[in-house]
């Protein structure tokens, strides 16, 4: 069983959401960042996605945008990517890791020799914002010769004709996008995540995770009295900018101690 | 549009939208239905007489079509070689080849019901002409422009505000065209329900390198007619600037199965080809950027590098799909022109023409300077004056070092 198969699974035995930790690697500098993401798992995240930095994050909101230019001034490049998850490998084997980005630097770097490399590294899955199923294959496949995940995104706007189209093709689980709009910006509201998280399980045994929008314990929690994983990304990386690992660990468990009690 | 002939090198993209390796749909899931739609909404469109009846009227009327094609004989005696003629996009209503595409994709948005009209400009020329547009048809626009471009092109900021856009300054990256795109495209995910996005070239996520093609083809259409009347025969050669490659797109097209005329596409050198520049074939590579795979420059990392040209409308570090493509099977032959090269030829155009062509249209005739004089004088010669330059002459009075122009 892979790492986030067995991790969702676990979470479902305890009757309880994933809280999914979203960080860009390098930022705000090589060694902080690798700071923050070897405490993630003790501070309560359950799994991680890790951003891959690129110039132009057409569907980031400033959060996130600035984000990866930090890592990118730090030095960070796809290889350091990789080699931030070996290092956190050596001392968690259970965390499941996805990286999250954009594919021109994957495809620059070589799909096929990208999958080795991440399955190498202790990379689970991936999520690439800008290759829909239409463009995914060429990805996709080696990928899952390496045994990683492609996870793909849903959003309001796949409608009930194009759900089995992206769901095909999907494996670990699947993403909701809440909203209409680039990461960081508003919320949807707790009963349009039930009616998306319903229509999307109607379709697919998967788990469903949901992101965008979500900054606050209480509305992570909403998200997890629902799906199956609640996804932070840009309230957590408006900590990392502040360069303290133990404060971005400190917001993490705040986050976990409200996905932890959504159901009870 | 494209014959569905065997071997025609006019029948790309492909159903799903790849001209080769290049092109296709590389789009966030929340915009993928909407471009699905707009493929479908556009496809419904050009086989409608009713839709190709009000685009040729407004095209005639409002815009000023046909363009002339002139023979520029002093430029042709100057350079002593090639018999040169322009194609006057400059002439067009706005001033530039930018509106036969506006003029396009504005009724195809009505079509769609849609209310508000996004757009992306560096020159401003696509800004404006898609603001005069929304202005004709009552739409409201909103224009996502770079603050360094928003600096350099101040009269096409406020001629837009004239025209009702909002003009909306981009402060990412180094404010350029690439970062007004970036932006224009985050402003659709956010309003897809309402929102067109009308892309000014011939690049982003299918069907838009195609459909902006279509639109822009009148250009090239136009020019086999002239020139078929006015010398009985085909151009020997043709010349046009791209930075994403619409006015050449545009030209090139009707031609590229006519095996006897030579085409050739200028990309912005910038600095020098070995400095800063934005001639994304010449130093560039396959990649990934706004919705589709093309030549893109970038670093070995895949991170985008900014482009520099003179030129606000050439600064773009890609280029449409279809270029990349013509490139792969040599049918054109690109090269490139100097931001010193561009403003050598603005200078003597201006002079010897009385015609003050756009920068971005300088580079074209900066290439036309070294191919015409080695060529015969029975040789026809087309470059493509896709825009006027009067946008252009602060930026060139300090280039050149001289007052006059605030």
């Amino acid at each position: 069983m892979s790492r986030l198969s067995q991790r969702f699974a676990d979470l479902k035995a305890q009757n309880r959401a994933a809280l999914v930790v979203f960080t860009s690697a390098g930022d705000p500098g090589l060694e902080t960042s690798q700071a923050i993401l070897n405490g993630l798992p003790k501070a309560g995240a359950d799994i991680i996605e890790l951003g891959m930095p690129f110039t132009d994050a057409m569907a980031d909101g400033p959060a996130i945008q600035q984000a990866s230019k930090r890592a990118l001034e730090a030095g960070m490049t796809l290889k350091g990517v990789l080699g931030m998850v070996e290092t956190f490998r050596k001392q968690d084997a259970k965390t499941p890791i996805v990286l999250m980005g954009y594919y021109n630097p994957v495809y620059i770097y070589g799909p096929e020799r990208f999958a080795q490399d991440a399955a190498k590294a202790g990379v689970d899955g991936m999520i690439i914002v800008d290759l829909p199923p239409e463009e995914a294959d060429e990805l996709l496949v080696p990928l899952s010769r390496s045994g990683i995940d492609f996870i793909f995104l849903t959003a309001p706007t796949t409608d009930e004709a194009r759900l089995p189209v992206v769901l095909t093709k999907a494996s670990g689980f699947v993403y909701y996008v809440s909203i209409t709009g680039i990461t960081g910006t508003v919320s949807a509201s707790e009963e349009a995540i039930e009616q998306a998280v319903r229509r999307i399980r109607s379709f697919t045994p998967l788990p469903v995770a949901v992101g965008f929008g979500i900054r606050t314990p209480e509305q992570a929690a909403a998200v997890a009295r629902h799906a199956d994983a609640a996804v932070v990304g840009s309230a957590v990386v408006e900590k990392v900018a502040r360069g303290d690992a133990a404060l971005v660990h400190a917001f993490v468990a705040e986050l976990a101690k409200g996905v932890r009690t959504a159901r009870q | 549009m494209a014959d569905p002939i065997k071997n025609s090198l006019r029948s790309g993209p492909d159903a799903s939208g790849h001209f080769g390796i290049f092109g296709g749909r590389f789009v966030a899931e929340t915009l993928m239905p909407l471009i699905l739609s707009v493929e479908k909404a556009y496809g419904e469109a050009r086989n409608d007489p009713s839709f190709t009846a009000e685009l040729s009227n407004l095209l005639t009327h409002y815009v000023g079509r046909p363009s002339p094609l002139y023979h520029a004989s002093r430029l042709s005696a100057h350079w002593g070689g090639a018999k040169i003629y322009l194609k006057r996009e400059d002439l067009n209503h706005t001033g530039a080849h930018k509106i036969n595409n506006c003029m396009g994709q504005i009724l195809l948005a009505k079509r769609m019901g849609k209310k508000r009209i996004i757009a992306e400009t560096g020159a401003g020329q696509h800004g404006v002409a898609t603001a005069t547009a929304c202005a004709l048809m009552g739409l409201d626009c909103c224009i996502f422009m770079g603050c360094t471009d928003i600096e350099r092109q101040a009269p096409n900021v406020y001629r837009m505000k004239l025209l009702g856009a909002e003009v909306r300054p981009v402060t990412a990256g180094a404010g350029t065209l690439k970062d007004a795109m970036n932006e224009a495209l985050r402003d659709w995910v956010a309003r897809v329900d309402d929102t067109y996005y009308l892309i000014g070239t011939v690049a982003g996520p299918h069907p838009y390198p195609a459909m902006v093609r279509d639109f822009q083809c009148v250009i090239g259409d136009e020019t086999r007619a002239q020139m078929l009347a006015q010398e009985g025969r085909l151009p020997d050669s043709l010349v046009a600037c791209i930075g994403g490659g619409s006015n050449a797109m545009g030209l090139f097209h009707p031609f590229l199965d006519e095996t006897s005329v030579a085409i050739y596409g200028v990309e912005a050198a910038g600095h020098g080809l070995d400095k800063l520049h934005a001639a994304s074939l010449a130093g560039g590579r396959p990649g990934v950027l706004h919705g589709n795979r093309t030549y893109l420059l970038m670093n070995d990392d895949g991170q985008i590098e900014e482009g520099h040209s003179i030129s606000a409308g050439l600064d773009y570090p890609g280029i449409g799909p279809e270029h990349s493509w013509l490139k792969e099977n040599g049918r054109v032959t690109y090269v490139s022109a100097t931001d010193e090269e561009a403003l050598d030829a603005f200078g003597l155009v201006t002079r010897l023409e009385g015609i003050i062509p756009a920068l971005e249209s300088a580079h074209a005739f900066a290439y036309a300077q070294r191919l015409a004089p080695s060529l015969a004088k029975d040789h026809l010669m087309v470059v493509n004056l896709s825009g006027r330059g009067d946008k252009d002459i602060a930026t060139v009075a300090k280039f050149r070092g001289e007052g006059g122009v605030s």
